[in-house]
């Protein structure tokens, strides 16, 4: 994982979930694009992307590897207008349910609520397989720490580090009927990760007596590259 | 823009089957807003409807299989970016829907198709004649899962794979073109992957 941050030119504004495409082009004209889900808040100028390294993709180890500061790309966005939380139009609790670098946009979101000074309770599952995967460890617990309506749960689903005192195992229905306890009655719900993660988290959500109608859903991993 | 010291893997960009900025997958990848309705196939109904949502005709599972399911093989384009070759499908085609609700000329020249969990589409009703497309209930040669649309789904191959709507129950003929869930969200309106329409303004 990388995060690269950008100094973008005429950059519309974003709200937190949207993504942006990053374009890229040879000499030739030959152009590859993909999406990525911002990571810094609107609130801030510069424009972050957190960029997961795919060892047999095309523009993430160009992104990761290759460019260097003060190289310039082509960015176009913000896009996509479901998958979004902007803290002056919801009063209900915010519920993020992230697997892995599904986190990414879910943190955009907790970084726009801490500076938007949004006093919604909001409450983070975020599902990795060991400690060292965990994306942004210190600002979250940092975060948790300091805000009496956030409450950050991390489970490992491949084993527990020494000294881990969170949780371990998969996202089941205790742990969503915790998370739904921090903050009691209906939630506006953002689920992110991989397909059978998003599809396992949002249907323990609806177990958990979610309505459908309350949980959005972003899923990514199998699109090839 | 020239972006410094980038090559590309190229191989794939070749092939005149594949549409500008789409790469080849064998995966069958999923995107959704939402979760996934698991709706029984006993309460499954599909629906032609006028503009006010007055019904025109509906079958229920079985009377839709019985009228007649043709297979086709066709490649879809997803505007995530990815595209698969000869996916093979088995479904009735919209030209013989119409046919079975006596509908010779369609009464308006939008639809909106409408799916279990509330998402909706819209598509030129010239789209969806000519063999153009079909409700679908099998994928390779298996029921359709839910998280591919299961029980049926909308096939309209030639566009983006959002306008092949998931969950599928029924189209709704519209007088004037009514943006759906995606295109009101960002997305093309029209969505022809050949132009690269992904985006609202491409």
């Amino acid at each position: 994982m990388k995060t690269i941050r950008f100094a973008v030119d005429n950059w519309p504004g974003h709200v937190p979930g949207q993504h942006a495409d990053v374009r890229l082009e040879a000499e030739d004209g030959y152009r590859a694009e993909r999406s990525y889900s911002i990571a810094s808040p609107p609130e801030v100028s510069a424009l972050e992307l957190t960029v997961d390294r795919l060892d047999d993709g095309e523009v993430s180890p160009y992104l990761t590897g290759e460019l260097q500061p003060d190289d310039t790309i082509a960015l176009r966005g913000p896009i996509g207008g479901h998958f979004v939380w902007t803290a002056p139009e919801r009063r209900r609790p915010l519920l993020l349910v992230g697997g892995g670098s599904g986190i990414v946009p879910l943190m955009c979101m907790l970084r726009h609520r801490r500076l938007s000074g949004s006093a919604v309770p909001a409450s983070l599952l975020y599902s990795v397989r060991t400690r060292e995967d965990v994306i942004y460890h210190e600002e979250l617990t940092d975060l948790a720490s300091n805000d009496p309506w956030f409450t950050l749960r991390i489970t490992l689903t491949r084993d527990s580090a020494p000294g881990w005192s969170g949780a371990v195992g998969r996202v089941d229905l205790a742990k969503v009927r915790a998370l739904l306890g921090d903050l009691g009655g209906i939630a506006d719900s953002f689920v992110c990760g991989s397909h059978g993660f998003v599809e396992a988290a949002s249907d323990l959500l609806m177990q958990a007596g979610q309505p459908a109608p309350a949980i959005r859903t972003e899923r990514f991993g199998a699109t090839g590259t | 823009m020239i972006t410094r010291g980038f090559q590309g893997r190229r191989s794939q960009s070749e092939s005149k089957r594949l549409p500008p900025g789409q790469s080849l997958t064998r995966d069958f990848p999923v995107l959704s807003a939402g979760p996934t309705p698991h709706t029984p196939l006993d309460a499954w109904t599909f629906a032609l409807q006028a503009e006010d949502g007055s019904k025109i005709a509906s079958w229920r599972w079985e009377e839709f299989h019985a009228l007649g399911p043709t297979e086709v093989t066709v490649d879809i384009h997803c505007v995530t970016r990815w595209s698969k070759f000869d996916t093979d499908w088995r479904g009735i085609s919209v030209d013989r829907i119409f046919e079975a609700a006596g509908i010779e000329e369609p009464p308006s020249p939008f639809v909106t198709a409408f799916c279990d969990g509330g998402y909706t589409t819209n598509l030129p009703v010239e789209d969806l004649l000519e063999g153009k497309a079909l409700i679908v209930w099998e994928y390779d040669g298996e029921p359709l899962g839910p998280e591919h649309g299961g029980p049926a789904r909308l096939l309209v191959p030639h566009l983006y794979f959002w306008k092949s709507a998931k969950w599928v129950r029924g189209l709704r003929f519209m007088e004037s073109d009514e943006p759906g869930f995606w295109e009101v969200n960002g997305y093309h309106n029209y969505g022809d992957p050949w132009r690269e329409q992904r985006y609202d303004g491409d």
